[in-house]
């Protein structure tokens, strides 16, 4: 029985993460969303060599963009209100995003795949009841939700996991259902259901992998949207807890002197905007390409 | 179709009242830390046994919880911790002017992202259509506390154009509600144009207005009489379902702006601890989202020909 089965499967032409890639080439507007996520991706690596100061040590307050600092180097985006390097905090910062965001959208997206599966191929009255929950949740402002959950439950960035999480989540599970309900009328489920392979062996290796052109698009999109919520949230002062720094909390800090140092909101604002930017030109281009075979 | 919509709208109270109880169970449950939020951090232990004895929170939860629902429905919230007033005297102003931010925005981001999305999607890949594409891509990557603190930057402390806060201190001013409306549209209008470019692409390769080109009509006239007309069904969905997404932002602009509506009204209330003008706000919220989601299904229905005659 494996044999046959693996005999199937190497005559597949491989059309992994790869191949989505080397198709990418072709558009435009995907290559340039592509390389401002890796050059924010390469910053937040070498946030240390980048940052030319600890992201927390205190300077000059309100040091201009390309002030000389007192020990002799140069706040290439100045300093903010109490005196921190910029460039250091937006270098630290961008690792804050893209630990969480990926974090976030990751585990929506196994709570969404997981829903989505068994209400799209079990059906039943799994299906009735997963898709009535997220129907209930979808017609609620999502920020409302986020609001309400962190101010009850604390901020902490678990709960801004768990909270994006439990907001995503059903959106996701609503695409993967539509995509199951369709795959799983083909002929190869039908062979697998044949064969006697178990619900979750058809669930996962024959319907997720054929799902994923439209999941692979929405990911990036979603990847865009949670950034902005943890942005929003650190914002309204609601998300990561500080000190460590924080795009949307270094808005929020320093908005209100903006009028005289507007390069302290300036710099994180266009820091956050530009990664959205990426992953939204990424989404676009991958939708364009998928769109070709 | 008579029973569709009633099926839509006993759908709605139900999502209503499922909200109204997870509500209630998140805020009212634990009745100490109910009575810290009204009595503040440093009310005494009997204190706060006597106020829960008289306000009867020793009853059971599912009676304290009808009879909440109940108060709800006849419009009396309670009182409000912060402001020691009547929750209903304060949410009604605040309505309004978030009513007035909303509906000012949607007057001007509809017709213009309808217009650009029909003008990109009629020719499909032309450079029109890219350029169109790109921006409204770009303007819908960058969220509102963003795209307020540029705008703000180039309009209020360059140029000094315009007000940085929309606070209507002295009464109502037009001149303050155009940053507020400006960032609201910018970020609202790429989605709505994508979509409306997406259905208009779609319309223009089917089969009749092929039919339409080939009798030779006009291009102008294939548009207007038959491609518009079905093109416009999707983009209608989009902009009623916009309408929770247009909410978060409403909350975010007004927030910034400290613009005096009923998201500034939420946030600070989540954020002193307000228990019951955080309960009423979020209850007139969820009932703006699921009810514009209840009309766009039904006018959905209303629209599409061919669900209409199922």
């Amino acid at each position: 029985m494996s044999t046959t089965r693996s005999d199937l499967v190497a005559k597949k032409p491989r059309r992994g993460l790869i191949a989505v890639l080397v198709n990418l080439r072709e558009s435009w507007v995907g290559m340039i969303g592509l390389s401002i996520i890796l050059f924010w991706g390469i910053v937040a690596l070498l946030a240390p060599v980048i940052s030319p100061y600890d992201p927390l040590a205190i300077h000059t307050p309100f040091a201009k963009p390309g002030s000389p600092a007192p020990d002799g180097g140069v706040f290439w985006l100045g300093a903010d209100h109490i005196g921190r390097d910029i460039l250091s905090r937006i270098a630290w910062g961008s690792r804050t995003v893209l630990i969480y965001a990926p974090l976030a959208t990751f585990c929506a997206y196994v709570v969404g795949i997981v829903m989505g599966l068994l209400a799209g191929y079990q059906r039943g009255w799994i299906d009735i009841f997963l898709s009535r929950v997220g129907d209930i949740i979808l017609s609620f402002p999502v920020l409302l939700l986020y609001i309400i959950a962190i101010q009850e439950f604390g901020r902490s960035n678990l709960n801004i996991v768990i909270a994006i999480v439990f907001g995503s989540a059903p959106g996701i599970m609503r695409i993967v259902r539509g995509l199951a309900l369709d795959i799983r009328e083909r002929e190869y489920v039908a062979a697998a259901q044949v064969r006697g392979e178990s619900n979750w062996y058809i669930m996962l290796t024959e319907i997720l992998p054929n799902a994923r052109g439209p999941l692979i698009v929405d990911a990036c999109l979603r990847l865009g949207y949670v950034i902005i919520t943890i942005g929003i949230l650190g914002f309204l002062g609601l998300g990561l807890p500080p000190p460590d720094p924080e795009w949307g909390g270094m808005i929020s800090e320093t908005r209100a002197m903006a009028m005289i140092f507007p390069h302290m909101t300036l710099a994180p604002a266009i820091a956050l905007s530009s990664l959205v930017l990426g992953f939204n030109l990424l989404a676009d281009g991958l939708r364009e390409t998928s769109l070709k075979d | 179709m008579l029973l569709f919509i009633v099926k839509r709208l006993f759908m709605m109270i139900m999502t209503m009242l499922v909200v109204s109880l997870l509500l209630f169970l998140v805020m009212e449950v634990n009745i100490e830390s109910v009575a810290v939020k009204v009595l503040g951090q440093f009310s005494t232990e009997h204190q706060r046994q006597l106020w829960l004895e008289n306000n009867g929170y020793y009853r059971p939860v599912y009676v304290r919880y009808f009879e909440w629902l109940g108060n709800i429905l006849q419009g009396s919230f309670g009182y409000s911790v912060v402001y020691k007033v009547e929750v209903g005297t304060l949410l009604w102003p605040r309505l309004k002017n978030t009513g007035i931010l909303a509906g000012l925005t949607l007057l001007v981001v509809v017709p213009l992202s309808i217009f650009l999305g029909v003008l990109a999607g009629m020719r499909e890949g032309s450079y029109r259509d890219r350029s169109i594409s790109v921006v409204s891509i770009l303007t819908a990557s960058v969220p509102e506390f963003c795209s307020a603190t540029l705008i703000a930057w180039i309009l209020v402390f360059s140029l000094k154009l315009l007000p940085g806060t929309s606070s209507f201190i002295s009464g109502f001013s037009w001149i303050e509600m155009i940053m507020p409306v400006l960032v609201l549209v910018l970020y609202d209008f790429g989605y709505i144009t994508r979509m409306t470019r997406a259905s208009m692409a779609e319309v223009m390769q089917s089969q009749y207005i092929r039919t339409a080109q080939l009798k030779g009509l006009p291009f102008r006239r294939v548009i207007f009489r038959h491609a518009l007309r079905n093109a416009l069904i999707a983009p209608f969905t989009v902009i009623m379902l916009q309408l929770p997404w247009l909410l978060s932002g409403v909350i975010v602009t007004e927030y910034f702006f400290a613009y005096k509506g009923i998201g500034t009204l939420l946030l600070e209330a989540a954020l002193r601890q307000d228990v019951y003008l955080l309960e009423a706000c979020t209850m007139f919220l969820v009932a703006v989202a699921v009810g514009t989601q209840a009309i766009s299904d039904i006018g959905y229905m209303l629209l599409n020909p061919k669900i209409r005659f199922k």
